[in-house]
């Protein structure tokens, strides 16, 4: 975690206890999750009480309070997506990987998340691999891209 | 930019881009929007792009990357005018043939074309296509005529000239009865008549006050609010601003899904252009409208669509809702009087404030006016979003529009209002697209997502995914949403389980009348309606899992085996590198079998299937 991109997260807005929804969503942008000491100097410089920051961090779904793993699956579990077979897409990742949603693999490589609707229903199912969408996925492609991101990561040395 | 100072000013401004504008030749508009990204939409951009700068014609020929045109599932898709000529499916090597033969030549590329599902035919133009024909597009047509990152876009097609109108020609209270005489309801949900809230905001005590976005459009199977705001943020942001005018307001908020990330950053774009002009800011075109607007982004909890719980979040707190005894309108957001209306609400308010009341009533119901957008997905032929009059019924919408069922399968039932909504059984198609006709039914217009459901879909696993998410996000304030939906999902979770009684139907509508009587807010007040509604219109599916430990759809897996048919099995092997498990063990060209100790049901095999050997029993 780096302290200056906490400083200029928290640039403008301390003391302002309203902008702790805010600031938290730049620090799980920027970290990937919301460390415990950035929780502590957040609480500190905005005034808010740790409990809170931490209340606040636990109850909305978009912060993360453990490091997530280098490939983020997203799995979408909207309606849409439901009735046209998302269920089958998180039992391909529990078979394949091993590890039910909100989990991390122990390597720390991939972390499966679902999320309960992205908007894209028209072409569901959806599936979000670091940030770029896939859509109308079945278990079948699903389960080649998450052989391919561990191909080619074990050719670039990653893995 | 220069700043406007006047409606001169923005008059001038708007015919000086116009005027620009005459000597484009050829428009080629494709859809940025979420759905088109997803099948790769940017590269076709780039590749248009490259292609016109190759044939010296990207001065003459404007390409335009637009909002979500509704037609996802056709994406990447491409209008071009004159001509109206609708391609869909491109890929980036379609572009030089699309520049070299359409552009350049006016050959239309068939391969290209759009193909009928229904009829099997080929159909040119984008006004010719049925999933387009029976619309009524009042909102969603202006997504294809704008870019959501140009503020021009959005002027070249009369925009702010209804802020221009209310600011120079109209007082606080014409505004409001304005909106009063039109009829509008709020398309978040709940109905409520925004000129009958705005009045009461303005009456309201105090000089602090607030208006608000609400663009946490949490229900799933919804996307009508990302498409609009990511699509035509302008539009928006003029709504907001007449509402602000007329309640008195001089700060304004958008609050929107993270999960919309291209919604965030157009809304975004759109606040920093409009600050630009000096359409957001102090002294708005020289009035004494002084106004600005933030963005705050939701964080992916689905309460906050809650009004109360969604300032709560705006304040920086956890999303709790707290009770209404005084309405938001008085003590809102910092105890302040607030408006809060949502995405398509606030994007129908220019459009009748420019064309009048009058306009915006001739449209829809008697108690329901103008358009209402819908996303109707699931298991029909075409998906996206449709924007249609109040007052259409079902059976256009779902078979009309959507086409009918897919893949042969019978429709069963049309989910409509998200997990606040209910089932419609084919029985009820023909009622119509009405606030008070879809509530009465046991459902609701909700924020408009509809999902299909054919035969292939359990009724009663669908009401048993709605408790799920309902227990998931409830925010557990309140001990009758928090308890009462986690006991129904117990319930409902041993009928689908087969350990389902017969006196469970009696206690589980029991349950759902205290939970809707005494929950704290709509979350928990709306949380019965999938179970009440399938309990309603498919009483036999639930009987079967009870009584005969049966689950007629075949998806309730502790119901349900799934083996092979060893005479249609060919022994290809896609089943058992496909299972998931490696349940699956054969011989190569001789009959697979299913380890059952193994199998998780997840049906995978059987969709892999091509000779349809997998079995569900």
């Amino acid at each position: 975690m780096s302290p200056t991109t906490l400083d200029s997260i928290l640039q403008g807005r301390r003391s302002q206890p309203q902008q702790l929804v805010e600031v938290l969503q730049d620090v799980q942008e920027s970290f990937g999750y919301v460390p415990e000491d950035a929780m502590r100097t957040v609480s500190k410089d905005l005034g808010v009480p740790l409990m809170e920051v931490y209340r606040v961090a636990n109850f909305y779904k978009a912060f993360s309070l453990k490091p997530r793993g280098k490939h983020v699956i997203t799995i979408c579990t909207g309606t849409a997506c439901h009735v046209r077979g998302a269920h089958q897409l998180l039992d391909q990742v529990h078979g394949q990987l091993g590890i039910q949603p909100g989990a991390t693999t122990e390597d720390g490589f991939f972390t499966v998340e679902r999320v309960n609707c992205l908007g894209a229903c028209a072409l569901g199912p959806v599936v979000v691999h670091n940030g770029n969408y896939h859509h109308h996925k079945t278990p079948n492609k699903l389960r080649k891209l998450i052989d391919s991101v561990r191909s080619t990561s074990k050719e670039e040395g990653q893995l | 930019m220069t700043k406007l100072n006047t409606a001169n000013d923005l008059e001038a401004l708007r015919k000086q881009i116009q005027a620009q504008r005459q000597s484009i030749r050829t428009t080629l508009t494709l859809c940025g929007g979420t759905g088109c990204q997803a099948s790769q939409c940017s590269d076709v951009i780039a590749a248009v792009k490259d292609a016109l700068i190759k044939n010296g014609l990207e001065k003459s020929v404007t390409v335009r990357a637009s909002g979500c045109h509704g037609f996802c599932e056709q994406g990447p898709l491409m209008v071009i005018e004159p001509g109206n000529v609708f391609y869909c499916h491109i890929k980036p090597e379609d572009a030089q043939d699309i520049v070299s033969k359409t552009v350049m030549s006016g050959v239309v590329i068939e391969r290209l074309l759009y193909v009928d599902p229904v009829s099997g035919k080929t159909i040119q133009t984008e006004a010719d296509i049925p999933f387009y024909q029976a619309q009524d597009r009042q909102l969603l047509s202006q997504n294809r005529l704008v870019d959501p990152c140009s503020i021009e876009d959005y002027l070249s097609v009369g925009g702010y000239a209804a802020l221009a109108k209310t600011l120079f020609q109209m007082t606080s209270g014409r505004v409001i009865d304005e909106i009063k005489t039109s009829g509008l309801r709020g398309r978040g949900g709940g109905g409520f008549p925004t000129g009958r809230k705005w009045a009461d905001c303005m009456e309201a005590p105090g000089d602090e006050k607030y208006v608000i976005c609400n663009a946490d459009e949490g229900d799933p199977g919804a996307y009508m609010d990302r498409s609009v705001l990511e699509g035509n943020p302008h539009l928006v942001l003029e709504g907001m601003m007449i509402g602000a005018f007329a309640i008195g307001a001089a700060q304004g908020y958008i609050y929107v899904r993270k999960e919309y990330p291209l919604a965030v950053e157009h809304a975004k774009i759109a606040v920093q252009q409009a600050r630009e002009y000096g359409l957001l800011g102090e002294n708005i075109l020289g009035s004494q409208f002084s106004f600005d607007v933030e963005i705050a982004r939701g964080g992916g909890a689905f309460v906050c669509g809650e009004s109360t719980a969604l300032m709560a979040s705006l304040e920086g707190k956890v999303g709790e809702p707290r009770p209404k005894d005084v309405h938001t309108v008085e003590e809102g957001l910092w105890y302040k009087p607030t408006t809060l209306n949502n995405v398509e609400t606030w994007a129908n308010v220019p459009f009748i404030i420019k064309n009048g009341a009058a306009w915006f009533a001739a449209k829809g119901t008697k108690n329901s006016k103008g358009t209402k957008i819908l996303a109707l997905t699931g298991r029909i032929k075409n998906t996206g979003l449709v924007e249609v009059a109040m007052g259409t019924s079902l059976r256009t919408i779902v078979y009309g529009i959507g086409g009918g069922a897919t893949n042969g399968k019978a429709i069963k039932a049309v989910q409509t209002g998200g997990p606040s909504g209910g089932c419609l059984p084919v029985s009820k198609f023909d009622l119509p697209v009405d606030f008070d006709a879809l509530y009465d039914a046991g459902s609701m217009v909700g924020s408009g997502g509809m999902v299909v459901m054919d035969e292939s879909t359990c009724m009663v696993d669908v009401a048993k995914y709605f408790l799920q998410f309902l227990q998931d996000e409830s925010c557990g304030k309140c001990v009758p949403c928090r308890l009462g939906v986690d006991r129904m999902l117990e319930l409902i979770t041993g009928i689908t389980d087969g350990r389902g009684k017969p006196e469970h139907i009696g206690l589980l509508q029991e349950l759902a009348d205290t939970v809707r009587e005494t929950s704290l807010c709509g979350l928990g007040k709306t949380a019965p309606n999938p179970v009440l509604s399938t309990l309603r219109y498919f009483p036999e599916e639930y009987a079967a899992h009870i009584n005969q430990k049966r689950c007629p759809a075949g998806v309730c897996k502790p119901l349900i085996t799934y083996a092979i048919d060893a005479e249609k099995c060919k022994g290809c092997g896609l089943c058992l590198s496909a299972c998931p498990l490696g349940a699956i063990k054969g011989e190569k060209k001789q009959a697979h079998v299913i380890d059952p100790q193994l199998c998780s049901k997840c049906g995978i095999c059987a969709d892999e299937c091509k000779t349809q050997a997998v079995t569900v029993n």
